[in-house]
């Protein structure tokens, strides 16, 4: 019913001569559903925003526009310090999210690449495994 | 759906272009429609394992609760506090909900009904979900308020240390499909076990990970026991805290859009999706649609009930569990699918 574009076999993508990678076409319907739901999220974000002036709810006031703290002026800039582990976990993060990346490609193409690719990947996966044992004894994971 | 509008006189890019648009609109309407819905359930599930009757007021037995709230919402006043970044205070709540909608674009509703069916949709949605952080961080640091900006600190941590264990856990299934495209993953879910079975969950090599998914999926969609960022006894509402009218409910929408998404995942993953769970041909007679949908019920039955009855973690403890125990677990897991399907399909090494 909502098929649309030319099926793509999946082993277009191991580089056959002639293989149809730079079609596009598939991704219009994505960019066209990211272009709806932008427009649509925007208007729920505005529209309320013109009718409250319609019906005359908007009405600010200074009081009703500070930040909330409980009832009093804030003592101190909010984005002055954060914990520094919070910074941690996201370099931590990038090293597993790259990694991760590089085993995407190579769960697709194991039939192609064998014993040797498996045993390839078993290597490096295991050189971050000392690298994950390592950040764990050093404490990064620990929250205390 | 194209051939429709030719027949109509267009030519065929109008045609498509029409037909695409629809397409989407049936699934972007419904959608919404259904999560409003399923913000009535959460509600009612969450009363009646409360003993409580839940919305009852609105409507025949409350249903219309939702759309009551929606009106509301949207007749309120936006306030944009004086010390928030205004442009991007209202940019956050877009990117959540055009986010939370747009990875529905690749999902397989049934055997045909699939707006986009790109042969790496698995990896579209777990860049389009990736990218939800952003209106959690943007939301946080544009209110320039303190507990806004102590939950986005969290929830960002919190997302993308699940992010981690949820990539693994998606490797597995990767590897026992072989593909990425969700269509030929549920396909290659048919008859999975003794060709009865049709799912990958029920696999004793795959249902940890079926397991360490849905719990990562909780505690990426921010929901209970994991909704640390809007613990309401430290956080007020957490991120949202400043938001009002609509632009608060849009945060909502796209949390409980993004629920809806990540139950759909779980059945399409690990639960053949739009296959009905047995392999035997009167089955088939029901569209697959239906057996999708009632997947996707169940899961978020599932999330609701944990809801109701699961404690709040602590934040110690969710980091333990996404960095020391899931972790571990599903790399270990990667090592073990990928000698299985090695050894099933090339033998022995030696």
């Amino acid at each position: 019913m909502l098929r649309s574009g030319a099926d793509l076999p999946v082993d277009s993508l191991q580089g056959q001569e002639g293989n149809d990678l730079t079609d596009l076409s598939q991704y219009l319907p994505i960019l066209l559903f990211l272009g709806i739901a932008l427009i649509l999220s925007a208007a729920f974000v505005f529209l309320p925003m013109g009718v409250s002036r319609l019906t005359g709810t908007h009405n600010p006031t200074v009081n009703k526009l500070t930040e909330y703290e409980c009832g009093f002026p804030a003592f101190e800039d909010s984005r002055s310090q954060f914990d520094v582990r919070f910074y941690l976990v996201a370099i931590l993060f990038i090293i597993f999210d790259l990694e991760a990346a590089f085993l995407f490609p190579w769960a697709v193409s194991l039939n192609e690449i064998g014993w040797t690719g498996w045993v390839t990947m078993m290597i490096f996966l295991f050189e971050l495994i000392v690298g994950f044992a390592y950040a764990w004894k050093l404490g990064a994971l620990d929250w205390e | 759906m194209t051939e429709f509008f030719q027949s109509l006189g267009m030519t065929y890019e109008w045609a498509w272009f029409v037909a695409t648009i629809s397409g989407i609109l049936i699934i972007v309407l419904p959608l919404l429609l259904s999560v409003a819905m399923i913000v009535y359930a959460d509600r009612k599930i969450w009363a009646a394992i409360n003993l409580r009757r839940g919305p009852n007021v609105v409507g025949p037995f409350g249903l219309l609760q939702s759309f009551a709230d929606g009106l509301k919402v949207f007749l309120q006043e936006t306030i944009i506090p004086s010390a928030a970044n205004k442009g991007l205070f209202l940019i956050a709540p877009i990117i959540t909900f055009t986010v939370a909608l747009a990875a529905w674009a690749v999902i397989p509703f049934s055997e045909t009904a699939v707006l986009s069916n790109i042969n790496v949709g698995l990896l579209y949605i777990l860049a389009i979900s990736s990218l939800g952080v952003y209106g959690v961080v943007i939301s946080g640091w544009a209110s320039n308020s303190k507990y806004p900006f102590f939950s986005s600190m969290r929830a960002a941590a919190q997302m993308i240390s699940y992010e981690v264990s949820i990539g693994f856990t998606l490797i597995t299934v990767v590897l026992m499909a072989g593909t990425f495209n969700l269509s030929d993953i549920i396909m290659a879910q048919k008859g999975h076990i003794g060709g009865i079975v049709n799912a990958y969950g029920l696999n004793p090599l795959l249902f940890p990970m079926a397991v360490v998914f849905l719990i990562s999926a909780m505690a990426e969609t921010a929901r209970h026991p994991f909704d640390l960022t809007e613990a309401e006894s430290e956080l007020v509402a957490g991120y949202q805290t400043e938001y009002s009218s609509m632009s608060f409910a849009l945060f909502w929408l796209g949390e409980y859009a993004n629920i809806l998404l990540m139950c759909a995942l779980n059945a399409i993953l690990f639960w053949g999706g739009w296959l009905p769970p047995i392999d035997w041909a009167p089955l088939y007679a029901v569209p697959g649609i239906i057996w999708l949908l009632l997947k996707i019920f169940v899961f978020f039955f599932i999330f609701s009930w944990v809801m109701a009855t699961v404690p709040r973690y602590r934040y110690d403890q969710l980091m333990r569990l996404g960095w020391k125990i899931f972790l571990p677990l599903s790399l270990a897991w990667v090592v073990i699918v990928s000698g299985y399907v090695m050894i099933r399909d090339n033998g022995w090494p030696l």
